[in-house]
């Protein structure tokens, strides 16, 4: 019992979203298909949804996004929630408060949902093992380990412009090591049956035994980039030009930046991911990034409708008890 | 006063007893064993039919948190603890606050625990001033006031001159030096072993070199200084092929394991479970297989809980941010009467690295029940079998990685120079 995954409920459904890792394929289509759904609301007149009207989630961002929590917010008021944002910086935290007296202040405030973005890995899991039980979690991104919603808007994107996943080459390229996008899309792309993924980086930012979570590793993109279907570039961050990483961002651009003669050794039809913020001319060129195969733009607005239908899942949920009874 | 442990077991591995005899205590010393001495009137008699008796435990390495830190665990508390654990005699690393470099931090020790009266604490001095790497500390000072043996704990020595020239020092005085060996620029912030898992869950890692490139380093330097050098918890099965590799070459080198090494890996964080997080951090099953190989081969010479108890306010926090360490040392004994079963080590080998090669390595004359000895004597039911938790624990640390773990054998009586400290 101890070895349960926290994130279902007794009936096998997603009560916190935490991570992809351990998730069926279905659970993931579902979400997609979900989404599809979803992805109209934007596009009406009236761009809501009664779906959660009573419900209250709090967005706790521990760490700094502007993008990540407006697209949260969005999708929670789109499914007609109450929403209330909390930006707490480290400095609240060190004063003394335990981030467990933070999290039973935010329960008694009669929240339905958290979503939780923190620099910590395990923060997701750490608030869903303490939680009170009828509070939902949702994994906005912690540390270097998991950003599920984010793997499952590149998963929507991905769909929508090639529909079988089983058919696809997938190049994941940058800063494998630091990126919770990275674990994320590769648990996805694997559940969904892609045959093949491969993680494209310098060996200083490729983890150890990264072949274990089912990509195959490149060091020389050229290599790594022939006959692709898909090109998803990471945020590198400039802080890794310190601690020995890589030595400057001129040479990174040179040798694993995405520009238009690197994108011709893929498919022709190949598109160009990113989940931003972008570094024109750091790890991708801003004629790629603007090009006609980027789809980055694309993956902003999706983020909304994934969100949405992950909420609404998640939240949507015939109350345990009521069945049993 | 006399005490007579009747139809016992004995283990001891000193003079190779491995029998059923009985066991005759005086005062505070083995009086004799197999038959009553002369005019021996037993006040107490002690049955220990179907029962292991064995020289009380010596921990080598054990954080008891005082002083300094007594909202985590106390002398008092901590030492009950070990003798229900079977444990007589706990070494104290010398990061306690304040750090024991003066002979004043180690008689307030003493004295403290004279008034919790359980089991016996020997310290360890810091091997430099304050633990900072810097200058090295008033050894000779420390040895007078009882220090059984030096060390920088887990607090860096960047500059291998100062190292080096500590070493020259302790060597000076005959004191054993004992090392955590770890290359810290490699460890950094760091908190699970670099591998399969710490690349799953995306935690901050420790490469095996961190603890190998230091073990390379301190023995190029033992070598050269001559001094007699212990490393402690060592976590890679490569430590223990260089140490092995030393010990051929005529090194006086020794070295201990902690018993979560022996028993669990990396795998075992599970989805980021706080109480496996510990530095050295868990490592492969490769290493752990490894290390239990040295024991058997006699590289690793004693088995220790290295013990740090936490409160749990400790441990309440995303896996790198809550504190490194696991209370262990309730569950030290049975863990390593397990050994006997789980791997070739025989019973009284496996008594020997709990009692006489921990007492050898730091230089006391316990550890072992020669007639005229101190008498610091375990009595250990092997057949009890008890579940760890919270409540099971007697450590005031609740924060054990072996939670729901069934264990089997618990000692019944512990006894201190003759004196039963601890019965069940």
């Amino acid at each position: 019992m101890k070895y349960r995954d926290i994130q279902l409920d007794s009936q096998g459904r997603l009560r916190h979203f935490l991570t992809i890792e351990g998730l069926k394929q279905q659970t993931l289509i579902d979400i997609l298909d979900s989404a599809e759904n979803f992805s109209t609301v934007g596009t009406r007149n009236v761009k809501k949804v009664p779906l959660l009207r009573g419900k209250t989630i709090a967005n706790l961002f521990f760490e700094a996004s502007t993008r990540t929590r407006t697209t949260f917010e969005l999708a929670a008021k789109r499914l007609s929630a109450d929403v209330l944002n909390l930006n707490i910086n480290t400095s609240s935290t060190t004063k003394g408060e335990s981030l467990l007296d933070m999290l039973r202040n935010l329960e008694a405030m009669h929240c339905d949902m958290f979503v939780v973005r923190h620099h910590s890995s395990g923060a997701a899991h750490f608030f869903a093992q303490h939680v009170a039980p009828h509070i939902s979690i949702i994994n906005g991104g912690d540390g270097s380990h998991a950003h599920p919603t984010q793997g499952m808007l590149d998963m929507f994107t991905i769909r929508r412009h090639k529909p079988d996943f089983t058919a696809l080459r997938v190049a994941i390229v940058g800063d494998i090591l630091h990126s919770r996008v990275a674990r994320s899309q590769i648990h996805a792309l694997n559940t969904l049956g892609v045959p093949e993924v491969r993680a494209i980086g310098p060996r200083t930012l490729i983890p150890a035994q990264a072949e274990s979570l089912g990509v195959h590793v490149y060091h020389d993109m050229q290599q790594g980039l022939r006959d692709v279907d898909v090109v998803i570039m990471l945020r590198l961050q400039r802080e890794r030009m310190q601690g020995a990483l890589l030595p400057s961002e001129n040479e990174y651009y040179r040798t694993y930046g995405l520009s238009p003669e690197k994108l011709a050794l893929a498919k022709p039809d190949a598109i160009v991911m990113h989940p931003g913020p972008i570094n024109r001319g750091v790890e991708i060129d801003s004629s790629v990034a603007d090009g006609p195969q980027s789809v980055i733009l694309e993956q902003v607005t999706n983020g909304i409708a994934v969100r949405m239908a992950i909420m609404a899942m998640v939240l949507g949920r015939p109350n345990e008890e009521q069945e049993a009874g | 006063m006399g005490i007579h442990i009747k139809n016992g077991h004995l283990i001891d591995p000193a003079n190779q007893i491995d029998q059923k005899t009985d066991l005759f205590i005086e005062h505070d010393k083995v009086a004799a064993i197999g038959k009553a001495p002369a005019g021996f009137v037993a006040e107490q008699v002690i049955d220990a039919s179907g029962q292991y008796v064995m020289p009380g435990i010596i921990d080598l390495q054990a954080h008891l948190r005082e002083p300094g830190e007594e909202y985590k665990a106390t002398i008092a508390s901590e030492t009950r603890a070990a003798v229900a654990g079977g444990i007589t005699t706990l070494c104290l690393p010398p990061d306690t606050l304040p750090i024991i470099d003066t002979p004043a931090v180690i008689e307030l020790i003493y004295r403290r625990n004279e008034a919790a009266a359980c089991a016996e604490i020997v310290t360890l001095g810091a091997l430099t001033k304050g633990l900072a790497g810097e200058e090295i500390s008033e050894m000779y000072e420390l040895k007078q006031a009882g220090c059984v043996g030096v060390t920088n704990a887990r607090s860096p020595i960047a500059n291998t001159l100062v190292m080096r020239r500590a070493m020259e020092y302790a060597a000076n005085f005959d004191l054993t030096i004992f090392l955590k060996p770890e290359d810290h620029s490699l460890t950094r912030k760091g908190c699970a072993h670099e591998g399969i898992i710490s690349t799953r869950l995306g935690l901050r890692s420790i490469p095996e070199a961190a603890e190998t490139m230091a073990v390379a380093r301190l023995l190029m330097l033992v070598e050269q200084t001559g001094v007699r050098a212990h490393f402690c918890q060592l976590s890679t099965a490569k430590s223990v092929q260089m140490i092995h590799r030393a010990q051929f070459d005529g090194l006086p080198v020794t070295a201990d394991v902690s018993t979560h090494h022996l028993y669990l890996t990396d795998m075992d964080i599970g989805y980021f479970d706080a109480n496996c997080h510990v530095i050295p951090p868990l490592r492969t099953q490769r290493d752990m297989d490894g290390l239990r190989a040295g024991l058997v081969s006699g590289t690793i010479n004693a088995i220790c809980s290295d013990h740090q108890p936490h409160e749990p306010d400790a441990k309440l926090a995303p896996f790198c941010e809550s504190e490194p360490g696991m209370s262990t040392i309730d569950t030290l004994l049975p863990l390593a009467l397990r050994l006997a079963e789980e791997t070739e080590l025989g019973l009284s080998e496996v008594v020997a690295q709990l009692t006489l090669n921990p007492a050898e390595i730091l230089g006391l004359d316990t550890g072992r029940l020669d007639v005229g000895r101190r008498a610091d004597i375990c009595v250990v039911d092997p057949t009890q079998r008890w579940t760890v938790s919270a409540e099971t624990l007697n450590s005031r640390g609740k924060n054990s990685p072996f939670l729901d773990w069934e264990m089997q054998g618990r000692a019944s009586h512990t006894l201190l120079a003759g004196r039963v400290v601890f019965q069940r």
